[in-house]
Parts: structure tokens; sequence; C-alpha cells
């Protein structure tokens, strides 16, 4: 007897949990072999997974076995040439084409066989992001914001129209008119019973004053009762709202670049690589991200994103034309209420002299109040000049929003990307 | 000739087809007395599969890394193309499972049927030690049992304490057999029930044995008493404890490890009684594949033969069916060892063969067998042999000649390589002999038993490794002490013998340089 099952729509990926088991062992293996991976990666390569090699001797699964040594006797297929009792020499290590002892030696885990495995694309930005956290990313919630929206907190007995609550409204009518009854009907009762005995007894004995009393007194109940209001205003019930803030679940990040002639292509994809890094980063954390490309030479324009990295110019640096050119945008089109600005900038460090304190200004009186977060990476192997002084001063005022780290090449990118972003235990 | 009338042309299939095709095997197959166990035919994505690859084939099993590694490189392999034929996944269960993948054309879909549902399933219903070690039917629910208890352990006490238990039970699960005493057959049912009452008394054991006071510490209840029934361990007559060296070193662990909790004797239960579980299947590789392969080649041809199967799909599956019985000799690149299904279906062939032409040679190699009817010697075969036996009873010159089999000793104390044996008259025996040792697992694996544990002493654990034919141990030794260790809790020893002789020992934790081990 037999009979067919269709499994295809059950459940697949059974073995996840152990998937996640073996990721979470080898942690430190599959870490390292990500950061590589990250520094070598074209950008539009990012959204890939990642194959991963581990050497075998450090995943296997040990177990008692033959070690090489002694003698044994292999017996193996497709014999041409060999005679009984020939003799032959015994090859040497490891080159391919040994015969089948061969196999047996490499069995004891001596070879340098790499375990390999290919991570998907979500697993390898977990890793990729394994540690990092925004910094202050609630801080747009503990403060006052604008922007509210209506929450239902319950029932009031004041109210517009619009918002009437029936059913509560309705109960509460319900209730008023049981309490407002009871008394009048026992009342009632009394009196109908009084009657109903006056009226059984002998037609002599009746007092017919009393009955008169109790007629009326029976009509003035019934009439008491019907006079009782259905619904009364009193019973009016509204549904009460009240103004939430709400948390802004949009960012913005501000690329910044000096692309003056110091720059070169080397420098800016080193710059590219890092916006890229903290663009996935804030895609992750926000709903809606949105990118503003600004770059700078003696004046900054804003760009877009083919023209940001590819365009080259000639002429001296002034950075706070770009820190005024975001502030503007700021003031025009991302209201900090709304929004959470990030700045990352990237430049090899040259400024015009007196421009720096110019942009130490800018930052402490404006912008630094708005942004939740600026990174600036120094592409140069060269020592600091005045606006890495200028921006030290910045990040002593502002340690907790303000980060600053030095690029020399493209290996630094990743690890400097983890500085920045680490992830800060609360003091 | 035949009038064709297939059952479907083409490639694709659907679930009517299948069904009829199914109908049409079973009806051959009662012709070719195949006794089967009913068929549990589910068809699965390619994804599916690769779960099903990872956990050794099983429908449900505990968590662990292994598996995961297992999957992913199942998963890698699958990716590059490098595994295509998902044959085998039969699993040895009442009803018998066998998976289908979506992605099969008709033709494999029709291959998989006859190779698994039939092939595979009427060796696990025949062969004795599959009759003798496992129990079909309970298999599914003790997968379901072990792996509601793992888990709650790991809640309990956390996933990472389970985690190496369980690697450290691993490392000895093929040391966690009994290789000639039966069983008792897995019940998740009885399991479940006795489990409670199983971790109270084996602590009570425990807690004799290495009670440090001479006499018995507490009064026992009287089933617990130690009379020399309830004593099979010999704890109580004094001299080696235990008295007789014990192979099955998972048992031993479970029954006597000190410290151990009971949760954690249940854990290694539960990993020896699934390493029992499959303990036929690793002695029985060229057989059962061998024997699938013969059916699934035989079942088609019959099918093609009445006319069910069209000329594309024969041929489809000649050249799949080829591929699988390849055999690359030794010096080719694609050399892997000898192909089990290759070996397997040239040998019941022979069988085949020797009973129905038999030659002069087959008379006087196979007196019993050569013009005997042949489904009943092949039946025979199936059900009262193992790889080992199987061999060193039916390999035939015939077959020996056409793989070219030769046998080469590789002795370290001799600086060249010698051909012992190659295909020819003198050398048919030892050829046979040799390979037939090639599949002994006694042979395969080392023979290591527990010799010792010094339950008036320090405690420690003394393993003995039978040493033969001077074969050391391998590098991975250390890492094994190291997790017997962990189930011990006191220092692990372990002496090579050769010939009488303790040739080597080792010891876990090493002892500090300058102070030797006792």
């Amino acid at each position: 007897m037999s009979y067919f099952i269709d499994r295809r729509p059950n459940a697949r990926n059974k073995s996840a949990v152990n998937r996640q088991r073996f990721l979470k062992r080898y942690r430190a293996h599959i870490k390292r072999a990500v950061e590589e991976s990250v520094n070598r990666r074209s950008i539009t390569d990012m959204e890939r997974g990642e194959k991963v090699s581990i050497p075998s001797r450090d995943i296997s699964e040990p177990s008692f076995q033959h070690g090489p040594g002694g003698r044994r006797t292999i017996v193996s297929p497709g014999n041409k040439q060999f005679a009984e009792g020939d003799r032959l020499r015994r090859p040497s290590g490891g080159a391919g084409g040994g015969g089948s002892g061969e196999g047996q030696a490499s069995n004891q885990g001596e070879g340098v066989d790499e375990f390999v495995f290919t991570l998907s694309r979500e697993e390898f930005l977990d890793f990729v992001f394994d540690g990092l956290a925004l910094p202050h990313l609630e801080r747009k919630q503990l403060r006052v914001l604008e922007e509210t929206r209506p929450v239902r907190a319950g029932i009031s007995r004041e109210g517009v129209p619009a918002r009437i609550n029936i059913v509560r409204s309705m109960r509460e009518a319900q209730a008023r008119r049981i309490g407002m009854r009871a008394p009048l009907k026992r009342a009632l009762r009394e009196a109908q019973e009084a009657l109903a005995e006056e009226e059984r007894q002998d037609p002599v004995l009746r007092n017919p004053a009393r009955i008169d009393e109790l007629k009326s007194e029976i009509e003035r109940l019934e009439k008491r009762i019907s006079s009782i209001p259905f619904l009364d205003t009193y019973d009016l019930r509204y549904n009460h709202l009240t103004r939430q803030p709400m948390p802004s679940n949009q960012a913005v990040m501000f690329c910044v670049m000096d692309v003056s002639g110091s720059m070169t292509q080397a420098h800016k994809d080193i710059g590219k690589r890092f916006f890229l890094l903290l663009y996935l980063f804030l895609e992750r954390n926000y709903e809606k991200v949105e990118l503003v490309f600004v770059r700078h030479h003696t004046v900054a324009k804003e760009v877009d994103e083919e023209e940001f990295f590819y365009s080259r110019e000639t002429g001296g640096t002034i950075v706070s034309s770009a820190l005024t050119l975001v502030d503007r945008i700021i003031e025009a089109r991302y209201s900090p209420e709304q929004w959470n600005l990030y700045v990352a900038q990237a430049s090899d460090g040259d400024n015009w002299d007196d421009d720096s304190a110019t942009c130490l200004k800018l930052l402490d009186e404006s912008l630094m109040a708005k942004l939740q977060y600026f990174t600036y990476v120094e592409i140069t192997p060269h020592a600091h000049q005045a606006l890495w002084d200028a921006y030290a001063t910045i990040k002593t005022a502002y340690p907790e929003r303000f980060a600053m780290e030095q690029i020399v090449q493209a290996e630094d990118i990743y690890p400097v990307f983890r500085e920045l972003f680490r992830q800060r235990t609360e003091s | 000739m035949t009038r064709r009338k297939p059952i479907a042309t083409g490639s694709d299939w659907n679930f009517e087809t299948l069904e009829r095709y199914e109908q049409a095997i079973a009806e051959l197959a009662r012709e070719y007395r195949l006794d089967t166990y009913p068929n549990q035919i589910e068809i699965i994505t390619s994804e599916q599969m690769m779960d099903a690859y990872a956990s050794v084939g099983m429908p449900v099993g505990y968590h662990h890394w292994s598996f995961g590694k297992q999957f992913l490189s199942v998963e890698q392999a699958y990716r590059r193309g490098q595994m295509g034929l998902a044959y085998e996944l039969v699993i040895n269960s009442d009803p018998c499972i066998a998976y289908l993948m979506e992605e099969n054309s008709l033709m494999m879909q029709v291959l998989v049927i006859a190779h698994a549902c039939y092939g595979h399933n009427s060796f696990f219903k025949g062969n004795y030690l599959f009759q003798t070690w496992t129990d079909a039917s309970a298999i599914v629910d003790y997968l379901v049992f072990a792996r509601k208890y793992v888990a709650q352990c790991e809640e309990r006490h956390g996933v990472e304490a389970v985690e190496q238990l369980l690697d450290a039970c691993h490392a000895l699960q093929n040391y966690g057999v009994d290789r000639y005493k039966r069983p008792s057959p897995i019940s998740a049912e009885a399991e479940a029930r006795r489990q409670e009452e199983r971790e109270a008394y084996l602590q009570t054991q425990v807690n004799t044995l290495w009670s440090t006071i001479p006499e018995r510490a507490a009064p026992l209840a009287d089933h617990l008493l130690p009379d020399s029934e309830n004593d099979p361990l010999g704890l109580h007559r004094h001299g080696r404890y235990p008295s007789e060296p014990q192979e099955n070193l998972l048992y031993f662990l479970e029954k006597n490890a000190p410290l151990l909790e009971p949760w954690q004797r249940e854990i290694v239960r539960i990993v020896r009684k699934l390493a029992q579980y499959f303990y036929p299947q690793r002695q029985t590789q060229v057989m059962n594949e061998g024997w699938a392969t013969f059916w699934h080649y035989t079942l088609m041809n019959r099918l093609y033969d009445d006319g069910l199967i069209d000329e594309g799909l024969m041929l489809e599956f000649l050249q799949s069916h080829t591929s699988v019985v390849s055999q690359p000799d030794y010096d080719s690149p694609y050399f892997g060892g000898i192909n089990p299904y290759a070996l397997g279906f040239a040998m019941f062939s022979d069988i085949q063969r020797i009973c129905q032409a038999p030659t002069h040679e087959d008379r006087e190699w196979f007196p019993d067998i050569a013009g005997s009817d042949w489904l009943d010697t092949l039946h025979f075969a199936m059900h009262n042999f193992k790889d080992e036996s199987f061999i060193q009873q039916f390999l035939s010159p015939k077959v020996i000649r056409d793989l070219k089999l030769f046998s080469l000793v590789d002795d370290d104390r001799d600086d060249s390589l010698q051909i012992e044996a190659i295909h020819d008259d003198r050398g048919y025996r030892r050829i046979r002999e040799a390979l037939s040792v090639q599949y002994a697992l006694s042979a395969r694996e080392p023979n290591i038993q527990v010799w010792e544990a010094d339950i008036r002493g320090d405690r420690s654990l003394t393993l003995r490794h039978v040493q033969d034919r001077r074969r050391p141990l391998g590098q991975s030794l250390f890492p094994v002490l190291r997790h017997l260790h962990q189930l011990w809790g006191f220092p692990v020893k372990l002496e090579s013998i050769e010939n009488g002789d303790t040739v080597r020992r080792y010891q876990w934790p090493i002892p500090e340089s300058g102070r030797e081990s006792a």
C-alpha cells in the first residue's frame, strides 16, 4: 500500500535553527570573513550574501579513528599494469593522483581543506551590523514633538456630539431608569395592593374616601413613572481622545564631501563605502531614509549621487560653505521635529585657515542642536590640519553626538565605521 | 514487439501519472516478492530536500549546530550543482517515508519510486540486521520524543550546556552501540513513561557505585537491591570494575559516570539509541545501495518491456543509471574510493547471472547457488548478510575481473608499497578477503573498550585500544578524550595494546610536565 503526500506547502527552513546555531558557534570566523569582504567589495555588491570559508580542522567533529602508519591493505579498482608482487614508490604527500593510501591519510584531518558555505544577504548584513547601534536612537521620542496624533483615552462626560459613545450612553440611561423607577414602582405596587384589599371588603365597610385617595395616588405614580425620560443629557458619554506626541520614523542623511582637486577618486571611493555603510545602517533602523548629497570646494552645491561621486573640481576648499548649505536645506525641507538628521562628512582635511573657525561656530551655534549625529572621517595619511582641531573642540562639547576618525586606506573603513557606531552603554 | 502504451510521455509529471506508475511498479514488485512496509511518498521542494539531508534524512530531530553545518554544506554542493540525484532519501520507518523532489523529471520520479520505495524499503524490512536492531514503527515517535526532551533541557539548563553535552556524545556515538547484544526496541511511549522512573533508579545505582563508604550507604528498596541479577555490572564483586570490558562507551557512561545529572544521562541515552538505530545502515551500505539499484534497474526494464514507458524515458533512465553505477579507476581524478552503488549492483547482478547462466568457474566457486532459482538466492543474500559477510560469500572472480580489483599493502616499515594480489587466479581469494575486511566496521574503526573505572581510587577511567597491525590512533584522539573527560568528570586514560603489550598511553587532562602520571 502506498500513498502520496504533497508536502510542498509545508514549512521549509526546518534547519533554520540548526543553521543559526552553526553561525553563532563560528561567529568569530564568520565575522572576520565578513569584515574582509566589506572592504573588498564594490558598492553594488553590498546586497549579496557572502561566501565564507572556515578551515575544516576548526570545524571537524572528532571521533576515534586510525591514524597513518602501521600495516594496512587497500583494495582498489581499475588495475591496468600491476602484477602480483610489484613494488611501487610510496607517493610523497599531498599532490593529486595519489593512490588510495593517500585518501586514507587525508581523512585524518591533516589536510588544509576548507569548509565553504554561503551566508544569505540577511545573515551577511546581520554580521556587518553586528554590535552596532545608532547613537541616541530614542532621543527623538523623549523630546517634545509638535507632531501628534489623537489616541483614545477612555470615556468622558463631556464632548462633541460626533464622539458620543452610543453603547455607553444607553447603558448609563438604562441604569438611571432602573434606579429612578424602582422606588416609584414599589410605591405603586403597594398602593395597588391596598386598593385591591379595600375593594375586596364588604361594601358596607368600604371607605370610599380611602379608595379615592389610593386611586389618585396610583394615577400620580403612573404619571411619574412614565415621565422618567428615556435618555437624559446626564446619560450621555463621549469617547475621549488625547493627543500623543508621535515619534518620527524617518531619517535623512546628508553626505557631505569635499571634491576639490586634492580629493582623488580613491579618496572618494573610500568616502563612498563609508556613506554606503551608513546608509544601509540607517535603512535598517528607520522606515524611510532620504539621502542628500552635498559636495563642495569653495562653494557648495546639492547634487545627485552620480555627480557626487564622480565629479571632480579644482580649486580651494571652504568647508563652511557645505555646512551652511546643509543648514539651509534643513530649514527648508527637513524639520528636526519630524526628521532624524544625520550628517556624514568625508574630506581630506584641507581647508582654508580662517574657515575652520567659521565651521566651528556654525556647528556649535546652529547645526548640532538639530542633528542626531555628525560623523566626520578624514581620509588622509597626513598630519591633521586646522579643521581637525576645530572639530576636536566640537567633539569635546558634544561627545555623545559628534564623532571623528581618520581613514588612511580602504581597510580602515569598516573598523572606523564600527568605532563610530559602536554600541554605547548608557552611563 | 510489444505494442507500447506508455502511462505517460514527456518529462512532466502529475500526481495521477505518478500514482499509476507506482501501481505498476507495486504489481511487478509483488511478482518479485519484494516485501515492503507501506510507502508514504512525499513530494517536497528542493529546499525541503536540503533540510531533510541535513537531518540525516530524518523528518524530525533535535537541534544542534552540526546539523546546521551539514545543511550549509549540502546547500553549497547543491548550488554548485554537485549534488543532483536525490535518490536515496528514504527513511527506515513504518510506513517507509520516501521523498520525491518536485523539480525531478517524470523519469526521476519513477526511478526514485522503484529505487527507494521498493528497493530500500524491502531491504529495511527484510535484512536481518534491520530486523534485529531497529523498530521501524517506533523511530519517528522516538525522534519526536528526543526533540522535545532536548528542547526542554535547553530551556532549563541553557542551550550551551546542552550543546556541549551533545558534542561530547556525538564524538563517541560510534561507540554507543552494542555489537552483539540485541537492544530493546525503542518506543517513544514507553520512553516517556519510564523516563522519570529511570532517572531515579539510575541515580541510586550510580550513588551506590560511588559511595565512599564500603558498605551500602543507605538501605535500598527491595527491588533495587543489587543481587546478582540486578547487578549486571558486578558492582559488588570485588576486583576490576567493570569485570568485563565494555564495548558500549555511551552505555557505560550513562550508567556509571559519577557526576552526570539525570537529564544528562537521558541525553546520553538519546544519542546512544539513535546511534544504535543507524548502526545497521553503516554496515550494509554496499548491500543496501546495491539491492536498491539492482531493483530499480530490473523494474525499469520490466516497465519498458511491458510497454509502460517509452523509449525517451528509457534512454534518460539508462543515462542516469550508468552514471550512478560508474566506478572511476584508482588513478582517475574522479576516484573517491569504491562506489557502493557500483559494487553492490555488480554483485547482485552477478548473483542473478550465476543462477541463470553459470559458467564452469561459477560452478566451482559457488556450487550451492550456481543454477539455483535466482530470485530465491537473491532474497536469501539480501536477508542474511551484512557488507562484510556478503562480500566474503558472494564476490565472484568475474566481478573482481570486471572491476579490475587489486590489493595493495601499505606498511610503514617498508619503504615501498606492495601489490599483494590482482584479479587473477591466485589473487581472487585474497582480494575477496581483503575487501571484506575493508568493509568490516571492526577493522574500519579502532577497537576501543572501557577497561577499568577506578572506583576505589582516583575515579579515573581507563580505556583499552586493541591495536591491530600497528595502526595507531589518529590525531582526533585528544579532542575525543577531552569530550570523554567532560562526560566522566575525572581523568581519562587510554592504553593501546598490541599482542599483549602496552605500546602507548594517553591521558586527559595531560599531566603537567615533570609529574608522571601514576
